[in-house]
């Protein structure tokens, strides 16, 4: 086990030609705790994968260092540094049995064969596997031969960091709950380091203590899902994280309110006016908005389609013409009417060019 | 309802029944004819009943080229499906090389059987041929025309250089059906060379490998022109392989009778061999694809 430190790492798959839009990975400066449960979130495309490979040793980065405790890892082969994977696809060797795919790599490692038959028995139990042991790999289910990719990680008990490739993709939906509690428990059992690369927030946010967001080759945020969700660094992950996303508005600042159009919004700091060059947003959650019908208080808006999303309804309103999401509570709103939105001032955040600004306390 | 489906069914297939009828039962019909009976000149056929068939399978001459022709086919197998194994694992798998490496692979398939015979009988003359002479020049006596070890060789040789390329690009295709994730988890679970061409490449490899080997055993087993245009069957009977004693039999000998037996001796042999290759090869295929990959 280690803690893995990446210190500014960047990747082109053309080789460095110095223009940054050839990388794949911009500049990254993180460092994974031994021992946490991280999730690596962020769209296709944005370099998880990428990030994902650098840490296991398939790519090696093009510009940076990776560090495993205090050792340099950069240029080790893949092979030595004793980390494990869990791809999106579910890798098995077709041909042997569960059990002979759980001790392949002890074997390759020459471990003892009573030793790998101890190590087998108890890992396929925790796994719920231990029926299966002598059937060939081929015939199983996807979840099965993804628990068996993870097992051959999990039997190696000096495995650096487990990483885990977007691995619920092909599992039906009712069994991903399953398995990611499972995993959710093997990780205090076992206390590895875990990554988990997703593109579903709710994944990510459910099996991580803390998220990595990535944006097109950067890192936007990093942060418990509670800080994601109070206070996003970055519109993207505003707008990235919850359903529906985060409402931005174009909008200007004069001292401690916003001015969307006509309107002013309280926001409880200062903030620096625009320059004229930077873009400055307001940004608010549709949790973080209320809507009502009788009241006069607020700012005027029509009221467009209601959207019942299981346990809460969503409401498209229209200030002058700029849409926003509020949720709505049981059958007090009807679309078609006009209303009033009131902000919630400590959640109405500021960003410049994308970036959440901090203001300063009134 | 259910026999009127059925009656529709039969019209459905009619045209493929007539042109394998065309095209393989009737000559083979006629084969069967020809195995039961004795002839004449005149046209006059006279009733042999099994008399052929027993006369062939206790001919020592049958023996003699069913043997060699086994050694052959064994001998062929046993170098090209190796070889074209070998030969597509180090083939290139991105850049400028694969297609050249294609293309050079591919070159020998596109070459007629009897221009590849003539090929090798001029590169083995020992006056002219490239190889000969510097074989005899070297001291090497590489006669072919007269010593059956040197006629076994250019023939075995002859036709691993015009096969083996099926088998490597047959390979190759499944080959480069394997997702790179593959190799990515072999890497993580420390696997050897060894290890990963023993439990990913082969079992990927085991669908494209039956069919290689139940086509180079067909061919190899039938092999007629190549060796006939390069030794004739010589030196002796020593490269008479069971094609060229059939066609010695039929055309030269003119015995339809005895021919027509050796024929289908001859074919329920290959289709009993091939049978037995595709059932031992796909024994343990039991169990369905299941999943995504």
């Amino acid at each position: 086990m280690a803690r893995i430190r990446l210190q500014n790492i960047a990747h082109s798959y053309v080789g460095d030609t110095g223009n940054l839009d050839d990388f794949a990975l911009k500049k990254l400066d993180l460092t994974w705790d031994d021992g946490g449960a991280y999730a690596l979130l962020g769209p296709s495309g944005c370099g998880k994968s990428t990030l994902l490979n650098i840490i296991s040793g398939l790519l090696y980065p093009t510009r940076g260092k990776v560090y495993f405790d205090d050792r340099e890892v950069t240029t080790l082969p893949t092979e030595e540094r004793n980390t494990a994977q869990v791809f999106q696809f579910p890798v098995v060797y077709d041909t042997m049995t569960v059990f002979d795919n759980l001790a392949f790599p002890l074997k390759n490692r020459g471990v003892d064969g009573k030793e790998i038959r101890r190590r087998v028995t108890e890992l396929a139990e925790m796994l719920d596997l231990q029926n299966d042991l002598k059937r060939k790999a081929q015939g199983l289910t996807a979840d099965v031969k993804q628990k068996i990719s993870l097992g051959r990680g999990l039997i190696r008990k000096d495995v650096n960091v487990i990483l885990f490739d977007e691995p619920l993709t092909v599992i039906d939906p009712q069994l991903k709950w399953e398995l990611r509690s499972q995993l959710k428990k093997l990780h205090k059992q076992f206390d590895f380091t875990m990554i988990y690369v997703t593109h579903d927030q709710t994944e990510a946010l459910t099996f991580a203590d803390e998220v990595v967001v990535m944006y097109e080759g950067e890192v936007v945020q990093v942060g418990t899902p509670e800080e994601l969700f109070n206070r996003p660094n970055h519109t993207f992950v505003g707008y990235f994280i919850g359903s529906p996303g985060m409402n931005i508005l174009p909008c200007t600042v004069r001292g401690d309110r916003a001015v969307v159009g006509k309107h002013e919004i309280p926001l409880g700091r200062i903030y620096k006016e625009s320059t004229g060059e930077t873009k400055l947003e307001l940004g608010v959650r549709p949790e973080f908005l209320t809507l009502s019908t009788s009241s006069d208080q607020g700012l005027p808006v029509s009221i467009g389609r209601i959207d019942d999303i299981g346990h809460l309804r969503v409401a498209q309103v229209s200030l002058d013409g700029l849409p926003l999401s509020v949720v709505v509570g049981e059958n007090e709103i009807l679309s078609g009417q006009s209303g009033h939105l009131v902000f919630d001032t400590p959640h109405a955040n500021i960003y410049a060019d994308g970036h959440l600004q901090r203001g300063e306390a009134v | 309802m259910e026999r009127q489906v059925n009656q529709k069914g039969w019209l459905m297939v009619l045209p493929a029944i007539l042109v394998v009828a065309l095209n393989a039962v009737i000559p083979l019909m006629t084969v069967v004819n020809y195995s039961v009976q004795d002839s004449f000149g005149n046209n006059q056929f006279f009733w042999a009943g099994m008399s052929w068939f027993v006369e062939l399978l206790h001919s020592e001459r049958f023996h003699a080229a069913l043997g060699r022709q086994f050694i052959f086919s064994a001998i062929i197998l046993l170098i090209e499906i190796p070889l074209g194994i070998i030969i597509a694992l180090a083939m290139p798998r991105k850049g400028w090389g694969v297609p050249v490496c294609l293309v050079l692979m591919a070159l020998p398939l596109l070459i007629p059987w009897n221009v590849v015979g003539t090929i090798w009988q001029i590169f083995g003359r020992m006056d002219i041929g490239l190889l000969g002479h510097t074989l005899a020049s070297l001291g090497i006596n590489y006669n072919y025309t007269q010593e059956p070890i040197a006629a076994w060789l250019t023939v075995i040789i002859m036709d691993v250089w015009h096969w083996t390329s099926l088998v490597v690009l047959l390979c190759y295709a499944g080959l480069s059906s394997i997702p790179d994730v593959y190799y990515q988890a072999a890497r993580i679970d420390g696997a050897s060379r060894w290890a990963i061409f023993r439990y990913i490449q082969l079992p990927k490899l085991k669908r494209v490998l039956l069919i290689a080997v139940l086509l180079r055993f067909m061919d190899s087993f039938m092999i007629y022109t190549e060796p006939f245009v390069v030794t004739g069957g010589g030196p002796g009977n020593s490269t008479t392989f069971l094609s060229i004693d059939l066609v010695k039999m039929a055309i030269g000998q003119f015995d339809l009778g005895p021919a027509a037996a050796m024929s289908l001796i001859y074919f329920l042999i290959i289709l009993l061999l091939c049978w037995i290759f595709y059932t031992v090869m796909s024994l343990e295929d039991d169990e369905p694809q299941g999943g995504v990959l």
